[in-house]
Protein backbone atom coordinates (compact mmCIF):
# COMPACT_ATOMS: atom_id res chain seq x y z
CA UNK A 1 0.00 0.00 0.00
CA UNK A 2 0.78 3.53 -1.04
CA UNK A 3 0.87 4.53 2.63
CA UNK A 4 3.60 1.92 3.94
CA UNK A 5 6.11 2.94 0.82
CA UNK A 6 9.05 3.80 2.28
CA UNK A 7 9.45 7.04 0.63
CA UNK A 8 5.88 8.58 1.62
CA UNK A 9 6.63 7.59 5.54
CA UNK A 10 9.58 10.02 5.19
CA UNK A 11 8.16 12.47 3.10
CA UNK A 12 4.36 12.98 5.54
CA UNK A 13 6.95 12.75 8.68
CA UNK A 14 9.68 15.80 7.41
CA UNK A 15 7.35 17.30 4.71
CA UNK A 16 3.98 17.12 6.58
CA UNK A 17 2.36 20.68 4.61
CA UNK A 18 4.11 20.27 1.55
CA UNK A 19 2.01 16.52 0.65
CA UNK A 20 -0.75 17.47 -1.88
CA UNK A 21 -1.71 13.82 -2.39
CA UNK A 22 -0.49 10.50 -2.39
CA UNK A 23 -1.81 7.74 -5.05
CA UNK A 24 -0.96 4.51 -5.83
CA UNK A 25 -2.39 2.80 -9.05
CA UNK A 26 -1.14 -0.38 -10.56
CA UNK A 27 1.24 -0.40 -7.86
CA UNK A 28 3.15 3.03 -8.78
CA UNK A 29 2.93 5.23 -6.09
CA UNK A 30 2.68 8.84 -6.99
CA UNK A 31 3.10 11.55 -4.73
CA UNK A 32 1.77 15.07 -5.30
CA UNK A 33 3.72 17.88 -3.89
CA UNK A 34 3.93 21.95 -3.54
CA UNK A 35 5.68 23.68 -5.98
CA UNK A 36 7.51 25.86 -3.54
CA UNK A 37 9.26 22.74 -1.78
CA UNK A 38 10.18 20.76 -4.71
CA UNK A 39 13.92 21.26 -4.96
CA UNK A 40 14.33 19.99 -1.21
CA UNK A 41 11.86 17.28 -1.81
CA UNK A 42 13.55 15.60 -4.59
CA UNK A 43 16.92 16.82 -3.09
CA UNK A 44 15.81 15.53 -0.16
CA UNK A 45 15.00 11.71 -2.08
CA UNK A 46 18.14 11.91 -3.49
CA UNK A 47 20.51 12.38 -0.21
CA UNK A 48 18.58 10.26 2.42
CA UNK A 49 16.88 7.80 0.33
CA UNK A 50 18.98 6.77 -2.33
CA UNK A 51 16.64 7.69 -5.35
CA UNK A 52 19.70 8.15 -7.11
CA UNK A 53 18.55 8.22 -10.66
CA UNK A 54 16.54 10.33 -12.16
CA UNK A 55 15.21 8.52 -14.63
CA UNK A 56 12.85 10.91 -16.28
CA UNK A 57 11.53 14.56 -16.13
CA UNK A 58 8.37 16.02 -18.08
CA UNK A 59 5.30 17.64 -17.74
CA UNK A 60 1.83 16.94 -18.72
CA UNK A 61 -0.82 19.76 -19.63
CA UNK A 62 -4.44 19.81 -18.75
CA UNK A 63 -6.08 22.31 -20.25
CA UNK A 64 -9.59 22.91 -18.96
CA UNK A 65 -9.42 19.78 -16.80
CA UNK A 66 -7.59 21.19 -13.91
CA UNK A 67 -7.67 24.35 -11.60
CA UNK A 68 -3.47 24.58 -12.39
CA UNK A 69 -3.08 23.41 -15.81
CA UNK A 70 0.62 22.07 -15.79
CA UNK A 71 1.99 19.59 -14.02
CA UNK A 72 5.44 18.62 -13.52
CA UNK A 73 6.42 14.68 -13.70
CA UNK A 74 9.72 13.63 -11.83
CA UNK A 75 9.98 10.05 -12.20
CA UNK A 76 12.89 8.73 -9.54
CA UNK A 77 14.98 5.19 -9.31
CA UNK A 78 16.82 4.12 -6.72
CA UNK A 79 19.42 1.82 -8.20
CA UNK A 80 20.44 0.37 -4.28
CA UNK A 81 16.67 -0.06 -3.64
CA UNK A 82 15.50 -1.02 -6.96
CA UNK A 83 12.51 1.29 -6.58
CA UNK A 84 10.75 3.69 -8.39
CA UNK A 85 9.12 7.10 -7.12
CA UNK A 86 6.82 9.29 -8.95
CA UNK A 87 6.69 12.98 -7.60
CA UNK A 88 4.20 15.53 -9.20
CA UNK A 89 3.99 19.50 -8.80
CA UNK A 90 1.65 21.64 -9.83
CA UNK A 91 2.69 24.85 -12.41
CA UNK A 92 0.26 27.59 -13.04
CA UNK A 93 -0.43 29.03 -16.18
CA UNK A 94 -0.35 32.54 -15.00
CA UNK A 95 3.24 31.85 -13.41
CA UNK A 96 4.48 29.25 -15.72
CA UNK A 97 7.91 28.66 -14.02
CA UNK A 98 9.67 26.39 -11.26
CA UNK A 99 12.71 26.15 -9.62
CA UNK A 100 15.87 23.86 -11.86
CA UNK A 101 15.98 20.13 -10.95
CA UNK A 102 19.39 20.71 -12.66
CA UNK A 103 21.29 21.01 -9.67
CA UNK A 104 20.05 18.05 -8.05
CA UNK A 105 21.08 15.70 -11.22
CA UNK A 106 22.84 16.90 -14.34
CA UNK A 107 19.70 14.61 -16.04
CA UNK A 108 17.47 17.35 -15.72
CA UNK A 109 19.41 19.64 -18.18
CA UNK A 110 18.40 18.24 -21.18
CA UNK A 111 15.03 17.05 -20.02
CA UNK A 112 14.02 20.48 -18.79
CA UNK A 113 15.39 22.49 -21.98
CA UNK A 114 12.84 20.20 -23.56
CA UNK A 115 9.87 20.65 -21.41
CA UNK A 116 10.31 24.65 -21.68
CA UNK A 117 10.64 23.95 -25.40
CA UNK A 118 7.41 21.87 -25.89
CA UNK A 119 5.54 22.95 -22.63
CA UNK A 120 6.58 26.89 -22.64
CA UNK A 121 7.50 26.21 -18.61
CA UNK A 122 10.07 28.30 -17.65
CA UNK A 123 13.37 26.92 -15.28
CA UNK A 124 14.57 29.54 -12.73
CA UNK A 125 18.43 28.58 -13.21
CA UNK A 126 19.01 26.49 -15.63
CA UNK A 127 22.64 26.53 -16.68
CA UNK A 128 21.11 26.40 -20.64
CA UNK A 129 17.40 26.91 -21.28
CA UNK A 130 17.37 27.06 -25.10
CA UNK A 131 14.80 25.06 -27.09
CA UNK A 132 16.62 21.58 -27.93
CA UNK A 133 13.90 19.83 -30.31
CA UNK A 134 12.13 22.53 -32.13
CA UNK A 135 14.02 25.47 -34.08
CA UNK A 136 15.27 28.52 -31.97
CA UNK A 137 12.89 30.65 -33.70
CA UNK A 138 9.83 28.61 -33.37
CA UNK A 139 6.58 30.39 -32.41
CA UNK A 140 4.81 28.24 -29.76
CA UNK A 141 5.16 25.33 -27.68
CA UNK A 142 3.88 21.73 -29.79
CA UNK A 143 3.21 19.51 -26.46
CA UNK A 144 0.33 22.56 -25.20
CA UNK A 145 -3.28 21.12 -25.60
CA UNK A 146 -3.94 24.46 -27.61
CA UNK A 147 -1.38 23.96 -30.02
CA UNK A 148 -2.94 22.53 -33.19
CA UNK A 149 -2.19 19.10 -34.15
CA UNK A 150 -1.38 19.75 -37.68
CA UNK A 151 0.69 23.04 -36.71
CA UNK A 152 0.42 26.73 -36.85
CA UNK A 153 -1.34 28.37 -40.14
CA UNK A 154 -2.89 25.63 -41.36
CA UNK A 155 -6.87 24.33 -41.59
CA UNK A 156 -7.46 21.35 -38.42
CA UNK A 157 -7.78 18.13 -40.29
CA UNK A 158 -11.55 17.71 -39.78
CA UNK A 159 -11.16 13.50 -40.71
CA UNK A 160 -12.35 11.23 -37.54
CA UNK A 161 -8.59 11.97 -35.65
CA UNK A 162 -9.19 15.66 -34.80
CA UNK B 1 55.11 35.59 -28.75
CA UNK B 2 52.69 33.86 -30.35
CA UNK B 3 49.56 33.68 -29.40
CA UNK B 4 46.82 31.09 -30.28
CA UNK B 5 43.03 30.70 -30.54
CA UNK B 6 40.67 28.23 -30.64
CA UNK B 7 38.35 27.22 -33.25
CA UNK B 8 35.09 26.65 -34.09
CA UNK B 9 34.76 23.71 -36.14
CA UNK B 10 31.06 21.95 -37.35
CA UNK B 11 30.22 18.62 -37.81
CA UNK B 12 27.28 16.89 -38.88
CA UNK B 13 23.94 17.15 -39.60
CA UNK B 14 25.62 15.10 -42.89
CA UNK B 15 28.39 13.32 -41.18
CA UNK B 16 28.92 9.39 -41.73
CA UNK B 17 29.98 8.95 -37.89
CA UNK B 18 27.24 10.89 -35.99
CA UNK B 19 24.89 7.89 -36.85
CA UNK B 20 21.68 9.96 -38.18
CA UNK B 21 21.58 13.76 -38.47
CA UNK B 22 23.48 14.67 -35.01
CA UNK B 23 25.13 17.83 -35.34
CA UNK B 24 27.82 19.06 -32.70
CA UNK B 25 29.45 22.13 -32.62
CA UNK B 26 32.97 21.60 -31.54
CA UNK B 27 35.51 24.04 -30.15
CA UNK B 28 39.07 23.04 -30.56
CA UNK B 29 42.69 24.05 -28.95
CA UNK B 30 44.62 22.47 -32.49
CA UNK B 31 43.09 18.93 -32.28
CA UNK B 32 42.17 18.84 -28.91
CA UNK B 33 38.48 19.35 -27.55
CA UNK B 34 37.55 22.09 -25.91
CA UNK B 35 33.39 22.07 -25.79
CA UNK B 36 31.26 20.03 -27.61
CA UNK B 37 27.96 21.30 -28.15
CA UNK B 38 25.15 19.33 -29.81
CA UNK B 39 22.18 20.37 -31.81
CA UNK B 40 19.28 17.89 -32.28
CA UNK B 41 15.58 17.51 -33.64
CA UNK B 42 16.46 17.59 -36.99
CA UNK B 43 14.44 14.31 -36.99
CA UNK B 44 11.44 15.35 -34.79
CA UNK B 45 8.52 13.96 -35.86
CA UNK B 46 6.24 14.96 -32.73
CA UNK B 47 5.67 11.30 -31.80
CA UNK B 48 4.03 12.37 -28.38
CA UNK B 49 1.68 14.76 -29.87
CA UNK B 50 0.75 12.20 -32.27
CA UNK B 51 -0.11 9.91 -29.82
CA UNK B 52 -2.54 11.86 -28.50
CA UNK B 53 -4.85 11.99 -30.46
CA UNK B 54 -4.57 8.19 -31.79
CA UNK B 55 -6.12 5.19 -29.59
CA UNK B 56 -3.94 3.25 -28.04
CA UNK B 57 -3.92 0.17 -31.20
CA UNK B 58 -3.27 2.97 -33.53
CA UNK B 59 0.00 4.12 -31.29
CA UNK B 60 1.79 1.47 -32.00
CA UNK B 61 3.04 1.67 -35.06
CA UNK B 62 4.71 5.16 -34.52
CA UNK B 63 6.87 3.06 -32.23
CA UNK B 64 8.79 1.24 -34.12
CA UNK B 65 9.71 3.93 -35.76
CA UNK B 66 11.72 5.78 -32.61
CA UNK B 67 14.51 3.58 -32.53
CA UNK B 68 14.31 1.81 -36.25
CA UNK B 69 17.46 -0.42 -35.11
CA UNK B 70 15.51 -1.88 -32.38
CA UNK B 71 11.67 -1.52 -32.96
CA UNK B 72 10.41 -5.03 -31.20
CA UNK B 73 11.84 -3.32 -27.62
CA UNK B 74 10.11 0.07 -28.92
CA UNK B 75 6.83 -2.91 -29.32
CA UNK B 76 7.62 -4.22 -25.99
CA UNK B 77 7.79 -0.80 -24.01
CA UNK B 78 4.56 0.90 -25.33
CA UNK B 79 2.58 -2.93 -25.02
CA UNK B 80 3.43 -3.47 -21.50
CA UNK B 81 2.81 0.01 -20.33
CA UNK B 82 -0.98 -0.25 -22.05
CA UNK B 83 -1.19 -3.41 -20.58
CA UNK B 84 -0.27 -2.28 -17.32
CA UNK B 85 -2.70 0.43 -17.54
CA UNK B 86 -5.40 -2.02 -18.93
CA UNK B 87 -4.47 -5.17 -16.36
CA UNK B 88 -4.56 -7.40 -19.28
CA UNK B 89 -2.78 -10.57 -18.90
CA UNK B 90 -0.80 -12.42 -21.51
CA UNK B 91 -0.39 -16.01 -22.63
CA UNK B 92 2.38 -17.45 -21.69
CA UNK B 93 3.38 -18.39 -25.22
CA UNK B 94 2.86 -15.01 -26.48
CA UNK B 95 5.05 -14.03 -23.44
CA UNK B 96 7.91 -16.11 -24.47
CA UNK B 97 8.15 -15.32 -28.33
CA UNK B 98 7.98 -11.48 -26.83
CA UNK B 99 11.37 -12.29 -25.23
CA UNK B 100 12.68 -14.85 -28.07
CA UNK B 101 11.65 -11.25 -30.35
CA UNK B 102 13.20 -8.59 -27.67
CA UNK B 103 16.68 -10.32 -27.84
CA UNK B 104 16.89 -11.22 -31.24
CA UNK B 105 16.29 -7.39 -31.63
CA UNK B 106 19.13 -6.84 -28.47
CA UNK B 107 21.30 -9.20 -30.85
CA UNK B 108 20.28 -6.87 -33.73
CA UNK B 109 20.76 -3.20 -32.29
CA UNK B 110 24.28 -4.34 -31.15
CA UNK B 111 25.23 -5.93 -34.45
CA UNK B 112 24.56 -2.58 -35.98
CA UNK B 113 26.12 -0.80 -33.04
CA UNK B 114 29.50 -3.00 -33.35
CA UNK B 115 29.41 -2.68 -36.95
CA UNK B 116 29.23 1.26 -37.33
CA UNK B 117 31.64 1.51 -34.39
CA UNK B 118 34.52 -0.75 -35.33
CA UNK B 119 33.69 1.23 -39.05
CA UNK B 120 34.23 4.14 -37.68
CA UNK B 121 37.46 3.09 -35.87
CA UNK B 122 38.44 1.75 -38.93
CA UNK B 123 37.90 -1.94 -39.42
CA UNK B 124 35.84 -2.14 -41.72
CA UNK B 125 35.81 -6.39 -42.10
CA UNK B 126 33.44 -6.23 -38.65
CA UNK B 127 31.15 -4.10 -40.31
CA UNK B 128 30.47 -6.48 -43.46
CA UNK B 129 30.35 -9.82 -41.23
CA UNK B 130 28.15 -8.05 -38.18
CA UNK B 131 25.85 -7.09 -41.29
CA UNK B 132 25.34 -10.49 -42.35
CA UNK B 133 24.67 -11.56 -38.77
CA UNK B 134 21.95 -9.13 -39.13
CA UNK B 135 20.35 -10.12 -42.09
CA UNK B 136 19.23 -13.41 -40.32
CA UNK B 137 17.30 -11.14 -37.65
CA UNK B 138 15.93 -9.11 -40.06
CA UNK B 139 14.54 -12.28 -42.12
CA UNK B 140 13.24 -13.74 -39.20
CA UNK B 141 11.41 -9.86 -38.55
CA UNK B 142 10.27 -10.51 -42.17
CA UNK B 143 9.05 -14.30 -41.53
CA UNK B 144 6.75 -13.33 -38.58
CA UNK B 145 5.42 -9.90 -39.49
CA UNK B 146 6.30 -9.39 -43.06
CA UNK B 147 8.49 -6.46 -42.41
CA UNK B 148 12.05 -6.25 -42.24
CA UNK B 149 12.08 -2.93 -39.94
CA UNK B 150 9.01 -1.94 -38.91
CA UNK B 151 7.49 -4.76 -37.58
CA UNK B 152 4.50 -3.44 -35.24
CA UNK B 153 4.35 -7.68 -34.49
CA UNK B 154 2.82 -7.19 -30.95
CA UNK B 155 -0.66 -6.30 -30.29
CA UNK B 156 -2.46 -4.91 -26.82
CA UNK B 157 -2.56 -8.52 -25.30
CA UNK B 158 -0.34 -10.88 -27.40
CA UNK B 159 0.65 -11.17 -30.74
CA UNK B 160 -0.61 -10.06 -33.84
CA UNK B 161 -0.93 -13.57 -35.15
CA UNK B 162 1.46 -16.76 -34.37
CA UNK B 163 4.84 -17.49 -35.93
CA UNK B 164 5.13 -19.83 -39.25
CA UNK B 165 6.11 -23.28 -37.88
CA UNK B 166 9.95 -22.37 -39.74
CA UNK B 167 10.31 -19.95 -37.21
CA UNK B 168 11.79 -22.22 -34.48
CA UNK B 169 14.56 -23.83 -36.79
CA UNK B 170 15.27 -20.67 -38.37
CA UNK B 171 15.76 -19.21 -34.94
CA UNK B 172 17.17 -22.10 -33.42
CA UNK B 173 19.63 -22.44 -36.48
CA UNK B 174 20.57 -18.62 -35.71
CA UNK B 175 21.66 -19.25 -31.94
CA UNK B 176 23.60 -21.49 -32.63
CA UNK B 177 25.51 -20.39 -35.37
CA UNK B 178 26.39 -16.80 -33.53
CA UNK B 179 28.42 -17.74 -30.48
CA UNK B 180 30.67 -18.51 -33.58
CA UNK B 181 30.22 -15.76 -35.42
CA UNK B 182 30.58 -13.68 -31.93
CA UNK B 183 34.35 -15.56 -31.74
CA UNK B 184 35.16 -14.32 -35.00
CA UNK B 185 34.63 -10.14 -33.85
CA UNK B 186 36.64 -10.77 -30.82
CA UNK B 187 39.53 -12.33 -32.84
CA UNK B 188 39.58 -9.29 -35.23
CA UNK B 189 39.41 -6.62 -32.71
CA UNK B 190 39.30 -8.07 -28.67
CA UNK B 191 43.41 -8.25 -29.01
CA UNK B 192 43.76 -5.83 -31.94
CA UNK B 193 46.67 -3.49 -31.19
CA UNK B 194 44.83 -0.62 -33.36
CA UNK B 195 41.50 -1.60 -31.83
CA UNK B 196 42.81 -1.02 -28.06
CA UNK B 197 44.96 2.00 -28.96
CA UNK B 198 41.39 3.88 -29.73
CA UNK B 199 39.21 2.21 -27.37
CA UNK B 200 41.28 1.94 -24.12
CA UNK B 201 41.36 4.84 -22.32
CA UNK B 202 38.53 6.56 -24.62
CA UNK B 203 35.41 8.34 -23.27
CA UNK B 204 36.44 7.43 -19.43
CA UNK B 205 32.93 8.35 -16.99
CA UNK B 206 32.64 7.30 -13.56
CA UNK B 207 30.24 5.30 -12.14
CA UNK B 208 28.89 8.42 -9.84
CA UNK B 209 28.86 10.85 -13.14
CA UNK B 210 27.43 8.21 -15.13
CA UNK B 211 24.33 8.22 -12.80
CA UNK B 212 24.06 11.65 -12.06
CA UNK B 213 23.66 12.14 -16.41
CA UNK B 214 21.35 9.20 -15.62
CA UNK B 215 22.81 7.06 -18.20
CA UNK B 216 20.81 3.73 -18.53
CA UNK B 217 22.42 0.42 -20.14
CA UNK B 218 25.19 -1.39 -21.14
CA UNK B 219 26.83 2.33 -20.71
CA UNK B 220 26.01 2.22 -17.67
CA UNK B 221 27.26 -1.12 -16.66
CA UNK B 222 30.51 -0.38 -18.53
CA UNK B 223 30.92 2.01 -15.78
CA UNK B 224 30.92 -1.13 -13.19
CA UNK B 225 27.10 -0.03 -12.03
CA UNK B 226 25.48 -3.71 -11.54
CA UNK B 227 22.15 -2.52 -12.58
CA UNK B 228 19.87 -4.46 -15.46
CA UNK B 229 16.18 -3.64 -15.14
CA UNK B 230 15.36 -7.29 -16.73
CA UNK B 231 17.05 -8.37 -13.79
CA UNK B 232 15.93 -5.93 -11.22
CA UNK B 233 12.70 -5.32 -11.88
CA UNK B 234 11.46 -8.12 -14.08
CA UNK B 235 8.89 -7.34 -16.64
CA UNK B 236 7.37 -9.96 -19.47
CA UNK B 237 8.06 -13.01 -17.52
CA UNK B 238 12.11 -12.07 -17.52
CA UNK B 239 12.37 -13.60 -13.58
CA UNK B 240 12.54 -17.05 -15.53
CA UNK B 241 15.15 -16.80 -17.17
CA UNK B 242 18.72 -17.29 -16.36
CA UNK B 243 21.21 -15.18 -17.94
CA UNK B 244 24.29 -13.09 -16.44
CA UNK B 245 24.37 -9.32 -16.19
CA UNK B 246 28.37 -8.12 -17.24
CA UNK B 247 29.97 -5.15 -15.81
CA UNK B 248 32.89 -3.07 -16.62
CA UNK B 249 35.86 -2.16 -14.55
CA UNK B 250 37.56 0.43 -16.37
CA UNK B 251 34.84 2.79 -17.42
CA UNK B 252 35.71 2.96 -20.99
CA UNK B 253 35.14 2.47 -24.57
CA UNK B 254 36.95 -0.76 -24.57
CA UNK B 255 34.76 -2.08 -21.23
CA UNK B 256 31.60 -0.82 -22.67
CA UNK B 257 33.02 -2.65 -26.07
CA UNK B 258 33.03 -6.09 -23.90
CA UNK B 259 30.07 -5.90 -21.81
CA UNK B 260 28.39 -5.53 -25.10
CA UNK B 261 29.94 -8.29 -26.43
CA UNK B 262 28.80 -10.72 -23.35
CA UNK B 263 24.96 -9.05 -23.76
CA UNK B 264 25.24 -10.47 -27.29
CA UNK B 265 25.98 -14.39 -26.07
CA UNK B 266 23.99 -14.06 -22.95
CA UNK B 267 21.11 -12.85 -25.18
CA UNK B 268 21.58 -16.40 -27.31
CA UNK B 269 21.20 -18.22 -23.88
CA UNK B 270 17.60 -16.63 -23.35
CA UNK B 271 16.75 -17.25 -26.45
CA UNK B 272 17.46 -20.81 -26.25
CA UNK B 273 15.73 -20.93 -22.67
CA UNK B 274 13.01 -19.20 -24.46
CA UNK B 275 13.17 -21.73 -27.52
CA UNK B 276 13.00 -25.00 -24.93
CA UNK B 277 10.03 -23.41 -22.71
CA UNK B 278 7.98 -23.02 -26.00
CA UNK B 279 4.91 -24.48 -26.07
CA UNK B 280 1.78 -24.24 -27.78
CA UNK B 281 -1.16 -22.55 -26.83
CA UNK B 282 -3.09 -19.09 -27.23
CA UNK B 283 -0.75 -15.94 -28.38
CA UNK B 284 -3.85 -13.27 -27.58
CA UNK B 285 -5.39 -12.69 -24.70
CA UNK B 286 -9.20 -13.52 -23.44
CA UNK B 287 -10.22 -10.00 -22.91
CA UNK B 288 -12.45 -8.95 -26.11
CA UNK B 289 -13.18 -5.36 -24.73
CA UNK B 290 -9.29 -4.48 -25.44
CA UNK B 291 -7.88 -7.14 -27.96
CA UNK B 292 -8.70 -7.63 -31.47
CA UNK B 293 -10.62 -10.83 -32.53
CA UNK B 294 -8.66 -13.53 -34.32
CA UNK B 295 -8.73 -13.07 -37.99
CA UNK B 296 -10.40 -16.57 -38.88
CA UNK B 297 -13.75 -14.67 -36.80
CA UNK B 298 -13.06 -11.60 -38.81
CA UNK B 299 -13.26 -13.26 -41.95
CA UNK B 300 -16.04 -16.12 -40.94
CA UNK B 301 -18.70 -14.31 -38.61
CA UNK B 302 -20.76 -11.28 -38.61
CA UNK B 303 -19.82 -10.74 -34.50
CA UNK B 304 -16.38 -11.05 -35.66
CA UNK B 305 -16.19 -8.98 -38.14
CA UNK B 306 -18.31 -6.10 -35.63
CA UNK B 307 -15.69 -7.06 -32.85
CA UNK B 308 -13.15 -5.77 -35.24
CA UNK B 309 -14.69 -3.14 -36.55
CA UNK B 310 -14.77 -1.66 -32.92
CA UNK B 311 -11.24 -2.22 -31.98
CA UNK B 312 -9.75 -0.75 -35.00
CA UNK B 313 -12.55 2.30 -35.18
CA UNK B 314 -13.11 3.00 -31.54
CA UNK B 315 -10.76 1.09 -29.63
CA UNK B 316 -10.82 0.96 -26.16
CA UNK B 317 -11.64 3.62 -23.11
CA UNK B 318 -9.25 3.61 -20.38
CA UNK B 319 -9.39 3.90 -17.02
CA UNK B 320 -8.32 7.34 -15.53
CA UNK B 321 -4.93 6.76 -13.60
CA UNK B 322 -1.08 6.50 -15.06
CA UNK B 323 1.71 4.29 -15.78
CA UNK B 324 5.29 3.97 -16.42
CA UNK B 325 6.81 0.95 -17.79
CA UNK B 326 10.47 0.96 -18.66
CA UNK B 327 12.21 -1.94 -20.23
CA UNK B 328 15.63 -2.91 -20.71
CA UNK B 329 16.51 -2.05 -24.53
CA UNK B 330 19.70 -2.66 -26.14
CA UNK B 331 20.70 1.37 -25.61
CA UNK B 332 19.16 1.94 -21.87
CA UNK B 333 16.09 2.04 -20.33
CA UNK B 334 12.97 2.98 -22.59
CA UNK B 335 9.86 3.80 -21.11
CA UNK B 336 6.62 4.75 -21.65
CA UNK B 337 4.51 7.00 -19.42
CA UNK B 338 1.13 6.92 -20.28
CA UNK B 339 -1.78 9.15 -18.64
CA UNK B 340 -5.23 8.33 -19.01
CA UNK B 341 -8.18 10.53 -18.18
CA UNK B 342 -10.68 7.37 -18.63
CA UNK B 343 -10.85 8.12 -23.21
CA UNK B 344 -9.91 5.98 -25.75
CA UNK B 345 -6.60 7.87 -26.43
CA UNK B 346 -4.03 9.01 -24.18
CA UNK B 347 -3.90 12.38 -22.44
CA UNK B 348 -0.08 11.99 -22.81
CA UNK B 349 1.77 9.64 -24.18
CA UNK B 350 5.47 10.25 -22.50
CA UNK B 351 8.46 8.29 -23.95
CA UNK B 352 11.74 8.28 -21.98
CA UNK B 353 14.35 8.00 -24.54
CA UNK B 354 17.48 5.82 -23.67
CA UNK B 355 20.01 7.77 -26.50
CA UNK B 356 18.66 11.03 -25.49
CA UNK B 357 19.56 10.74 -22.32
CA UNK B 358 23.20 9.25 -22.91
CA UNK B 359 23.98 11.51 -25.46
CA UNK B 360 24.11 14.39 -22.98
CA UNK B 361 27.19 12.82 -21.79
CA UNK B 362 29.04 13.34 -24.86
CA UNK B 363 30.36 16.55 -23.32
CA UNK B 364 31.86 14.76 -20.62
CA UNK B 365 33.50 11.74 -22.12
CA UNK B 366 35.28 13.94 -24.98
CA UNK B 367 36.20 17.54 -23.67
CA UNK B 368 40.12 17.00 -23.36
CA UNK B 369 40.49 14.11 -26.19
CA UNK B 370 41.39 14.86 -29.61
CA UNK B 371 38.52 14.93 -32.16
CA UNK B 372 39.45 11.88 -34.16
CA UNK B 373 38.41 10.17 -30.17
CA UNK B 374 34.93 11.86 -30.18
CA UNK B 375 34.34 9.30 -33.65
CA UNK B 376 34.68 6.71 -30.94
CA UNK B 377 32.58 8.49 -28.24
CA UNK B 378 29.30 8.38 -30.39
CA UNK B 379 30.11 5.35 -31.74
CA UNK B 380 30.54 3.71 -27.63
CA UNK B 381 27.22 5.97 -26.69
CA UNK B 382 25.05 4.11 -29.38
CA UNK B 383 22.74 6.53 -30.01
CA UNK B 384 19.86 6.89 -32.64
CA UNK B 385 18.93 9.81 -33.57
CA UNK B 386 15.04 8.34 -34.62
CA UNK B 387 14.46 8.17 -30.73
CA UNK B 388 16.40 10.97 -29.71
CA UNK B 389 14.40 13.28 -32.00
CA UNK B 390 11.42 10.91 -31.61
Amino acid sequence: MAENNRAVLKLKEKFTTSIIDVVEFRGEVTVTVAKDAIIEILSFLKQSLQYNLLTDLTAVDYLGKKEERFMMVYLLYSIPNKDRLRIKTPVAEVDCRIPTASTVWKTANWLEREVYDLFGITFDGHPDLRRILMTDDWVGHPLRKDYPLQGPDREPYKGRLS
Amino acid sequence: MATTETMTLNMGPQHPSTHGVLRLVLELDGEVIVKVTPHIGFLHRGVEKLAEHRTYHQILPLTDRLDYLAPMSNNLGYILAVEKLMAVEVPERAETIRIIMAELTRLESHLVWLACHALDIGAMTVFIYAFRERETVMETYELISGARMTSNFFRVGGLSQDVPEEFVKKVSDFIDSMPGYLDQYEGLLTTNPIWLKRTVGNGVISADDAIDIGITGPALRGSGVDWDLRRDNPYSGYDKYQFKVPVGENCDTFDRYKVRLVEMREACKIVRQALDKLKPGPVLADCPQVCYPPKENVYNSIEGLIHHFKIASEGFYAPEGEVYQGVEAPKGELGFYLVSDGGNKPERMRIRPPSFVNLQAIEKMSVGSMIADLVAVIGTLDIVLGEIDR
